[in-house]
């Protein structure tokens, strides 16, 4: 009879680790530090935006207003907290995935403007600029790529039996991935109007 | 993106068969060996792994998302240093990357490397020169290397016969040192037994892995072992087979020892990655 409870006693402590606590552990933080990681390359990117404004400024100021439209988009993307909380709330995240695609639509603008401008393109301190903005853009797809990984793992964890029972007596959720939708609207690349359009009138 | 949806599969990673790899027979025999000494005397002089790949083409990947496919797969670079930086070129599409390693992203900057690639590389590879423009691109990169702060490279150190990297507390090993220390227990007593087999351990683990420390520790928990177990050759029954089982199976878990920290090309001959990092950084070009 004591037997039956020691082997009942081990089984019941080797479920508990095994059976999926410390796994969840390791792929909640695998999903935090890497989407810390997709916060820190999208700060990078919002950093380089006013150098990169200004240095089209000294050879473009009249494209007034999409040099305004980056400065905009970037203000509503530093106003945005991006901590790990924000992976438990979709709302939040949905916010902050808009608000950096807004960014990137702005960017995409901007460039397609430069092309008009030989003089400013073959500036050195531009062209440094633009390389750092694709290196970082480059930064932010990885990142991105290994956060869709991490919360991939995260996400099986959480709903494979029998370490959903776990999460669900611990109260971890699945948490969100970035929509491919989404994705395809914002990457869109802007057409590029050779033909010289009439005056429009101001809005 | 990498969502397109492609019928085509796609282009593999290929083996890390050396720091030069070329699959389309652009470079000569001459001057893959002459790169290769390039390369190799920058990791025997800084420690930072460089390779090249020449590819005949990407697609459907962009070079972006096949540069870091390889850089993840050969971990070019030291561990934790993440000193690596990768050369690609798919000479197809006409497009060629430089990855680089989280480690030297503060010389090998994004401007600096689109620079390296506008002004070194393309302008060869425009007039047909592949292997002049891989070469001046690498040698320019190694120049910017060798202004970065690193780690010194480990000197090629005597490893002894097997620096093996095996675990020098497992359980296999741990039998037969107790069985050792059981006889000399027997033969010589308790206290000069547990010293004896506490020094042949030092000797010998010495030997077989090349660290003093992990040698001298080796022994004392060998020694102590000895001195405050069961003898397992002892006639005693129950509780001492009971004690000699204990110490073995309790060994075996975690600390798996310090000996045999595999380095990566201390020797000649197999070229393989340090274990090193990339995180995207880098540029690429088009010719």
């Amino acid at each position: 009879m004591r037997r039956f409870w020691t082997v009942l006693g081990a089984l019941a402590t080797l479920s508990l680790t095994n059976c999926g606590y410390n796994v969840i552990q390791t792929n909640d933080e695998q999903v935090k530090s890497s989407w810390s990681e997709v916060v820190n390359q999208y700060q990078r990117r919002a950093d380089l935006v006013p150098n990169l404004v200004n240095s089209v400024k000294g050879f473009a100021q009249q494209e007034k207003d999409v040099l305004l439209g980056v400065t905009n988009a970037r203000a509503k993307v530093g106003s945005i907290q991006a901590t790990p909380e924000v992976l438990n709330d979709p709302g939040a995240f949905a916010k902050f995935q808009a608000a950096q695609g807004e960014l990137t639509n702005a960017l995409s603008r901007l460039l397609v403007v430069t092309e008009n401008y030989p003089q400013l393109k073959s500036d050195a301190l531009f062209r440094d600029l633009i390389a750092q903005l694709e290196g970082t853009e480059n930064r932010i797809t990885v990142a991105r790529n290994r956060y869709i990984k991490a919360v991939q793992d995260y996400n099986v964890t959480v709903r494979s039996f029998p370490t959903n029972l776990t999460a669900m007596a611990f109260g971890y959720k699945e948490k969100p991935n970035f929509a491919v939708a989404n994705e395809k609207e914002i990457s869109t690349a802007p057409k590029v109007d050779f033909n010289p359009t009439p005056a429009t009138p101001a809005k | 993106m990498c969502w397109a949806v492609a019928a085509a599969a796609d282009v593999a990673v290929p083996p890390l068969s050396g720091r030069v790899v070329d699959q389309t027979g652009t470079l000569s025999s001459g001057d893959i060996a002459s790169l290769t000494q390039t390369l190799k005397s920058l990791e025997a002089r800084k420690g930072s792994q460089v390779a090249v790949l020449i590819v005949p083409t990407t697609a459907p990947e962009t070079i972006e998302q096949y540069s870091i496919r390889v850089a993840e797969a050969w971990k070019i670079g030291r561990k934790k240093i993440d000193d690596g930086a990768l050369l690609v070129v798919a000479k197809n599409d006409r497009h060629l990357r430089i990855e680089v390693g989280y480690g030297l992203e503060g010389s090998l900057t994004d401007a600096t490397t689109k620079r390296i690639i506008d002004e070194d590389i393309t302008p060869k590879f425009k007039a047909g020169d592949f292997a002049g423009g891989i070469t001046a691109g690498v040698n320019r990169m190694i120049r910017v290397i060798d202004g970065e702060q690193l780690p010194a490279p480990e000197p090629p150190h005597w490893q002894g016969p097997g620096s093996f990297s095996i675990d020098p507390l497992n359980p296999f090993l741990i039998i037969p040192v107790l069985l050792l220390g059981g006889l000399m227990r027997s033969m010589l007593g308790r206290l000069i037994g547990s010293a004896a087999t506490g020094g042949l351990v030092t000797l010998v683990a010495w030997y077989l892995f090349g660290s003093l420390l992990a040698a001298v520790l080796a022994g004392v928990i060998a020694s102590v072992f000895v001195m405050f177990s069961g003898s397992i050759v002892s006639p005693a029954p129950g509780r001492r087979g009971g004690g000699g089982g204990w110490s073995g199976g309790g060994y075996g878990g975690s600390y798996s020892g310090g000996g045999g920290s595999s380095s990566s090309s201390s020797d000649s001959g197999g070229f393989s990655g340090g274990g090193g990092n990339f995180g995207g950084g880098g540029a690429s070009g088009s010719w």
